[in-house]
């Protein structure tokens, strides 16, 4: 895992939203979060990348965090130059193992057919992950994704 | 999430169009494993070409339909992937699994070329 360690910097945007943890808001948090990183003029690719780990940071808070009982699931973006930073973060069961559910095709829920590659397609879509949780209190995923910009 | 369902011959085509995420995932799996029971089915062809989003949940339904389909000897494709969904298909190593085919010809060859072998 690429450790992230503290930004510096002072962001030059944030903003914060936080909403149920319903299924539906997957969708809605990959918007979200495309729509911020449009400011720094990404790639295609990149907006599919930043889509595409927050959808699987905000379905983990909903399935493993809440284990689909009701909550609130967060989420902080900050835009640095060339930069984005991305916290999601849920105040649920929490993890006991953090390097075991890291582990690729991992799944502590194979009934329900998960793939265990949420963490493994988020560190290889982003270019810095932290995950840190504590059991009974929830879990805070990071992630930081280069968007050079002017491209 | 839409699905367009379709028969051709003893294959079964499945056209996904929309976001295949962990909300849609469960629709989407029943409704495939339905279609996959009418009488005749063996093989299936997912056409991508309008699937706009797809993540792990996505990469567990298509591995859940690939291991339906294996196990009682049919023979699974995909079609018409856009690069988006592409790079995740990639990935999580797919595209050794289930060959990417140019449309249901294709992919009809390349299953009768594999029954053959």
């Amino acid at each position: 895992m690429k450790k992230i360690g503290p930004l510096d910097e002072q962001p030059l945007n944030e903003m914060a939203v936080e909403f149920a943890a319903d299924s539906r808001n997957e969708a809605f948090a990959r918007v979200v979060a495309a729509a911020f990183a449009s400011q720094l003029d990404p790639t295609l690719e990149e907006l599919s990348d930043v889509r595409t780990a927050v959808s699987e940071a905000v379905t983990n808070a909903i399935i493993h965090g809440y284990k689909d009982v009701s909550g609130k699931v967060r989420m902080v973006c900050r835009l640095y130059p060339g930069l984005m930073e991305i916290e999601i973060s849920d105040q649920g069961i929490g993890i006991v193992d953090v390097e075991q559910a890291m582990q690729p095709l991992y799944t502590s829920t194979p009934e329900l057919e998960r793939s265990g590659m949420g963490f493994t397609v988020m560190e290889s879509f982003m270019d810095g992950l932290e995950v840190e949780s504590v059991p009974g209190q929830g879990t805070i995923v990071r992630m930081i994704k280069h968007i050079p910009g002017g491209s | 999430m839409q699905l367009d369902i379709w028969k051709k011959g003893n294959t079964l085509v499945v056209a996904l169009k929309g976001e295949l995420d962990h909300h849609t995932a469960a629709g989407c799996r029943e409704r495939i494993d339905n279609a996959l029971l009418r009488p005749g089915i063996r093989n299936l062809i997912l056409d991508l070409s309008e699937l706009a989003f797809m993540d792990s949940s996505g990469i567990g339904v298509i591995l859940g339909r690939y291991r339906t389909v294996t196990r009682r000897g049919g023979k699974m494709a995909a079609m018409h992937i856009q690069p988006e969904v592409m790079r995740i298909f990639r990935m999580a190593g797919l595209e050794g699994i289930i060959p990417v085919c140019g449309g249901t010809d294709d992919a009809i060859r390349i299953f009768e070329r594999e029954r053959m072998a």
